[in-house]
């Protein structure tokens, strides 16, 4: 018999706007010693079917309908009383963004003590050596002295061992990880994840993997579901659901999602997949940044954020610049788009050097236009009291010298260009979705047509299906504008599938630039094949045994 | 609000902002009701005079310490006053003391927290530490000092009023502006071509009013309470002059004989007026935020 | 540990400009006096020549920046100058009366937290309850209530109606004798004595005041106090104490609570700004013999030299309740001293 069993749970939440249901009829099943991935992406309804489960929902959630059965137990209508032994003592839960998931002004070592004296697994004597233990139990070095940590003084990766740690010190039998990695470093989220999974087998545990990444999910579980808008879509063995998927959203969430082997077009469904038009690499360097420097100088000791960097990009090339939190990616291209000052170093932009212009008059100067920059929030990045229409003509009113009427066309005319139905050019950020929002930013930074542009992140916020999307739209639109691109991001698998090359940066520094083939299947720093190895691989991953249905979307 | 509308183009922008008040309005029963309550205080303001029903001035010691009747609502004073035209026409000077404390205070805080926000460095430090010395004091302390050593008049009672209030605004700028100076969109208007102070101007700060909406109405209550609080003490407006603080002033030597409308009117009125401006808050909040259009 | 030591020296030593600061103030509104100090300190009989004399015995024949000397000098001997209308010295007058408004500050303020807090930790933990409506309710009316205006409704009430309170004026009727000073409050010397007549007499006059002031501050308390715990209680932490099973009562008490009571000790600072504001009108409306009521008094007979002393030492009272609240907030919050 399954450990968890849940039967047709409906959830729904009150809110102002009226009732939302936000769980319908979903059923699952978790065997014990089993993994299962509950993929999805936001607002499908994964985490709060775990909040479900636990009846930990927030205010205004309720369960609808449906049965929750944890070992013969029926947990929809067990007393609060009842519930909260069965919470960390049988059914743990581990979060995103460790460091608020932990009290701020608590020592660490006593909020796990807190669970071990709540679920009578230490007495006031033992508990602080119990605390420990646990902590150890988690591969925490120097347990004893972490003991007195606050979350603020650990490291997130730390943070995320200490919230493990309390989950699984009263030896629950089922741990659910809510999106455990999300907020982490690349290699940070290996680790963790390789922690977790290594925890699970070492105790016979089942577990419930809630994720957005269905990478992670084939990698680390024994069966995955797929949940869409409150629904569930499809569950199966993890290998079958991402070698075979039978319902279309599956089909397109699994070809969405970027891996190995696998080109720009064929992250969109089979329908939409056009020719990808041709781009001519020019001989001639468009940006070539020499020995690019920056220290801040702080109250302590100066930071060096950026350090002798020196990289170029031709007409019409697409560069990547990869690297993790801190590893001076954004100082970089800041620099290069003129909002920072770089300490020392040249930037010559078709020849000449911008950094001698301060970035406090590049505003006003007539290169402004040549460069430009795709926001990593999109949201962030449009004022919210402006329409979409407001936030594309801002640039063609203050720099392109164009009358009104022109600017309404070319507003419209960027639109188009950019796939953004007219009808949502009066609407304000808030009105619009992520996809949307990404579109007017990518149509404003293009709208006084640029010859490089960055791109920050640009799908970092975004869901995988969308993600898709716009990468297809930037790869569209620089054939046809014939720009170039920097490409700043953490993800190699995603920086690949637009860039001709690859620069790889760490603590301020490039470790190896060249092609991004080479780079992907050849390199030569121990830093970019861990960067590479982070990245979770499905259980079909490895390139030479693809199963003959995934090879219809793989290749 | 208006250049967003001048980006857009044509006249939908003021169009669609009057729906969007007119949404407000009729979204919440308790904006509604505090908008009214506004219009009744306007009005009293403005045409207070014209329709009171006696002299507010003129004494009668046959008819002293009435209480309140057909003929006198409100009942009459130790003089013979008429407590209903007092309180109806006092309105106009307890509004324009706060209103006028308050708009000074919005722009001088506005520009000094904005300022600061923004640029941060030796603006931000000089200008923090004067609003921190203001800060020092207990501010109706403070605006008791400052109306005692400039001089007792009622132009010095706003501005007393409206320099113990600037802190408030120069602050909540300063953070808003602050935590915006690096948002993408911001970046984004520098990208566009925005140079610093238009940055500042037509995209940042718009985005602070929201918060400052709450803060303006709070300060209009907390501003009436001061002007009051003063004359009640003796500082600012002089008797006989009509105003609700000192109508309580006087009407509390009566209180312990019994006496009790000469100071609950005055009382209620001002405390009617302040919880007006208080509830006006979340609406004028709501109209200014245009994430709340539909 | 040596950390937090050295933050909250360094606090201490960032209360020392805003003091020079509040001096500069406090001489410059001495200097902004309408009309010339020499001839309201030289009496209304003084001829040209004594007014001279005083002048420079005032060393207002000095420069600005002699004077500000002068009076810093002044300051630092204690000397605030005298009272016009009681020919005392102001620095004693205060000494006297501050133990009266500390007292009256002191016990609203203990009676406004001990209403306020738990009603505004109810209020969040159970939404939609009658702690949540009345916290609502006197939140919006609580701050439109002028203080004075409240005492007064509350003097016609419990006094000229049902007659339960004494006669509104000052600390203690004149049918007790004053409990030997020790602390000067009141309601702590009278105990002390073991004199619990007088301890009665001297509560039942405190009552009424205490409690004007108290519903004045309740509101910002109350406020402040619920949506911190709404905000707690939907933290991140929050929901990690609950999916590890822990009560109900720890982690609103351990986990909430504690963390919701650092904005609202943030707030308490602001609270004590507009308690010691009110306590000036309170104490003129129940004749309290505080500091408030002799400046007020002072005000109405042009008496400056009491009304700068008054005002300066207010501050210089302010700043040290901030400091306090300070360095509660650095004990209370380990993050504090590591911001870099």
């Amino acid at each position: 018999m399954a450990l968890l069993d849940i039967k047709e749970l409906a959830v729904a939440f009150r809110t102002r706007r009226g009732t939302v249901e936000a769980v319908r009829g979903v059923s699952l099943e978790v065997a014990r010693g089993e993994t299962l991935a509950i993929v999805g992406e936001s607002g499908s309804g994964k985490s709060v079917t775990s909040y479900a489960l636990m009846r930990i929902l927030d205010a205004g959630g309720t369960i609808r309908a449906g049965e929750i059965t944890y070992g013969g137990m029926d947990l929809r209508r067990a007393a609060e009383r009842d519930m909260a032994d069965i919470r960390g003592r049988e059914i743990s839960m581990i979060f995103q963004n460790p460091r608020a998931a932990l009290n701020p002004i608590r020592k660490v070592g006593r909020q796990i003590e807190d669970v071990l004296l709540r679920h009578g697994r230490a007495t006031r004597q033992d508990a602080r050596a119990k605390a420990i233990q646990a902590m150890e139990a988690v591969r925490i070095r120097d347990a004893a002295s972490r003991y007195h940590a606050y979350p603020f003084e650990l490291s997130g990766g730390m943070c995320q061992r200490v919230v493990i740690a309390l989950a699984l010190a009263c030896d629950p039998k089922l741990l659910i990880a809510d999106e455990p990695t999300t907020g982490l470093d690349v290699t940070t989220q290996k680790a963790v994840m390789d922690l977790v999974s290594e925890l699970i087998r070492e105790r016979g545990l089942s577990a419930i993997l809630i994720t957005h990444d269905l990478g992670l999910a084939a990698a680390y579980s024994d069966r995955v579901a797929v949940m869409r808008d409150g629904e569930l879509v499809e569950q199966g063995p993890a290998a079958a659901i991402f070698a075979d998927p039978q319902h279309p959203y599956s089909r397109k969430l699994v070809a969405a999602t970027p891996r190995e082997g696998v080109g720009i077009r064929e992250l969109l469904p089979p329908e939409a997949r056009t020719p990808a038009p041709p781009v001519q690499i020019g001989g001639r360097a468009l940006l070539e940044v020499r020995r690019l420097t920056k220290t801040f100088e702080g109250e302590g000791a100066p930071v060096h954020a950026v350090k002798d960097v020196s990289f170029s990009i031709r007409e019409s090339e697409s560069v990547g610049l990869v690297g993790e939190s801190g590893c001076g990616k954004s100082t970089t291209s800041a620099m290069i788009m003129r909002l920072l000052d770089p300490t020392a170093g040249e930037i010559l932009f078709d020849g000449d050097d911008l950094a001698k212009t301060p970035s406090r008059r590049f505003a006003r100067d007539p290169r402004r236009a040549s460069l430009q920059l795709v926001f990593q929030d999109a949201t962030d990045s449009l004022n919210p009291r402006f329409t979409a229409r407001a936030s594309i003509a801002d640039p063609l009113a203050r720099l392109g010298g164009l009358d009104r009427a022109a600017r309404r066309r070319r507003v419209e005319e960027l639109a188009d260009l950019v796939g953004l139905p007219q009808p949502l050019l009066e609407r304000f950020p808030h009105q619009l979705s992520g996809g949307q929002k990404a579109r007017v930013g990518i149509a404003r930074a293009i709208a006084l047509e640029p010859k490089l542009l960055i791109l920050d992140e640009p799908t970092a916020a975004l869901d995988v299906s969308i993600q898709a999307v716009v990468l297809n739209l930037l790869a569209d639109l620089k054939a046809r504008l014939g720009m170039s691109y920097l490409f700043v991001s953490h993800d190699l698998q995603v920086v690949r599938l637009l860039c001709d090359r690859i620069v790889v940066m760490r603590g301020g520094e490039i470790v190896e630039q060249g092609p991004a083939e080479r780079i992907m299947t050849a390199p030569e720093s121990d830093y970019t094949r861990s960067l590479l190895d982070a990245v979770p691989k499905p259980p079909s991953g490895g390139a030479p045994t693809v199963p003959p249905p995934a090879r219809a979307i793989a290749r | 609000m208006a250049d967003v509308s001048l980006h857009s183009g044509g006249g939908a922008g003021g169009s669609s902002a009057l729906r969007h008040v007119v949404y407000v309005l009729r979204s919440n029963p308790v904006t509604l009701f505090a908008f009214a309550m506004l219009a009744l205080l306007v009005f009293a303001a403005l045409f207070g005079p014209a329709v009171a029903p006696y002299d507010p001035y003129a004494s009668n010691a046959a008819r002293a310490l009435q209480p309140p009747s057909w003929d006198h609502w409100f009942g009459t004073d130790n003089l013979g006053r008429d407590v209903f035209s007092r309180v109806l026409v006092a309105t106009r000077l307890d509004m324009a003391i706060s209103v006028s404390a308050v708009a000074l205070s919005f722009l001088v805080g506005s520009v000094l927290g904005a300022a600061s926000g923004y640029w941060g460095g030796w603006t931000d430090r000089i200008a923090s530490r004067v609003l921190d010395t203001i800060m020092a004091f207990p501010l109706f302390v403070l605006a008791m000092g400052i109306v005692a050593a400039m001089g007792n008049t009622i132009e010095n009672v706003v501005y007393a009023t409206a320099i113990i209030n600037v802190p408030f605004y120069a602050r909540l700028v300063r953070a808003e502006v602050n935590i915006r100076r690096n948002a993408g969109f911001a970046l984004a208007a520098k990208l566009s071509g925005n140079a610093d102070w238009r940055v500042l101007a037509v995209h940042i700060f718009p985005n602070a009013l929201p918060p400052m909406m709450v803060q303006v109405s709070l300060n209009l209550g907390w501003a009436i309470l001061n002007a009051a609080g003063l004359s009640f003490i003796g500082l600012g407006v002089r008797p006989p002059t009509a105003e609700w603080g000192i109508m309580v002033a006087e009407g509390a030597n009566f209180i312990v004989s019994g006496e009790w409308w000469l100071a609950l009117f005055p009382g209620l009125a001002l405390m009617l007026a302040v919880f007006t401006f208080n509830l006006l808050g979340d609406g004028l909040r709501d109209m200014v935020d245009p994430r709340l259009r539909t | 540990m040596a950390g937090r030591l050295k933050t909250i020296l360094s606090r201490v030593a960032q209360a020392a400009p805003v003091v020079v600061g509040v001096v500069i103030v406090t001489f410059v509104l001495t200097r902004a006096l309408p009309g010339d100090p020499a001839v309201y300190f030289a009496g209304a009989a003084a001829d040209e020549a004594s007014i001279a004399e005083i002048r420079t015995a005032l060393g207002l024949d000095k420069s600005l920046p002699e004077q500000f000397v002068l009076y810093v000098g002044d300051l630092l001997r204690g000397d605030l100058g005298e009272s016009i209308s009681t020919g005392q010295p102001v620095v004693t007058e205060l000494a006297r009366r501050l133990p009266a408004s500390l007292e009256l500050t002191l016990t609203a303020l203990l009676l406004s937290c001990g209403v306020a807090i738990p009603l505004g930790v109810l209020a969040a933990t159970r939404p939609g309850s009658w702690a949540d409506h009345l916290c609502r309710v006197l939140v919006t009316a609580g701050v439109s209530l002028p203080t004075f205006f409240t005492g007064l409704a509350l003097i016609y009430v419990f006094y000229y109606l049902l007659g339960l309170a004494p006669t509104p004026i000052g600390r203690l009727d004149f049918i007790y004798l004053e409990p030997p000073r020790v602390t000067g409050f009141f309601l702590v010397d009278a105990a002390l004595a073991g004199d619990w007549e007088t301890w009665w007499g001297a509560a039942r006059q405190i009552v009424l005041p205490a409690v004007t002031l108290a519903l004045f501050t309740l509101a910002p308390i109350c406020r402040i106090t619920r949506a911190a715990m709404l905000q707690a209680l939907s933290a991140d932490f929050v929901r990690t104490a609950r999916a590890a099973g822990l009560t109900r009562p720890t982690v609103i008490y351990r986990y909430a609570f504690h963390n919701a009571m650092l904005p609202v000790i943030t707030t308490l600072g602001m609270v004590f700004s507009f308690t010691l504001g009110a306590n000036v009108l309170v104490e003129k409306v129940f004749a309290w013999p505080g500091i408030g009521s002799y400046a007020v008094d002072a005000l109405v007979v042009s008496d400056y030299a009491a009304v700068q002393g008054f005002v300066l030492a207010m501050a210089l009272l302010f700043v040290a309740l901030n400091l306090a609240i300070d360095i509660a907030y650095t004990l209370i919050d380990p993050r504090i001293g590591f911001e870099n």
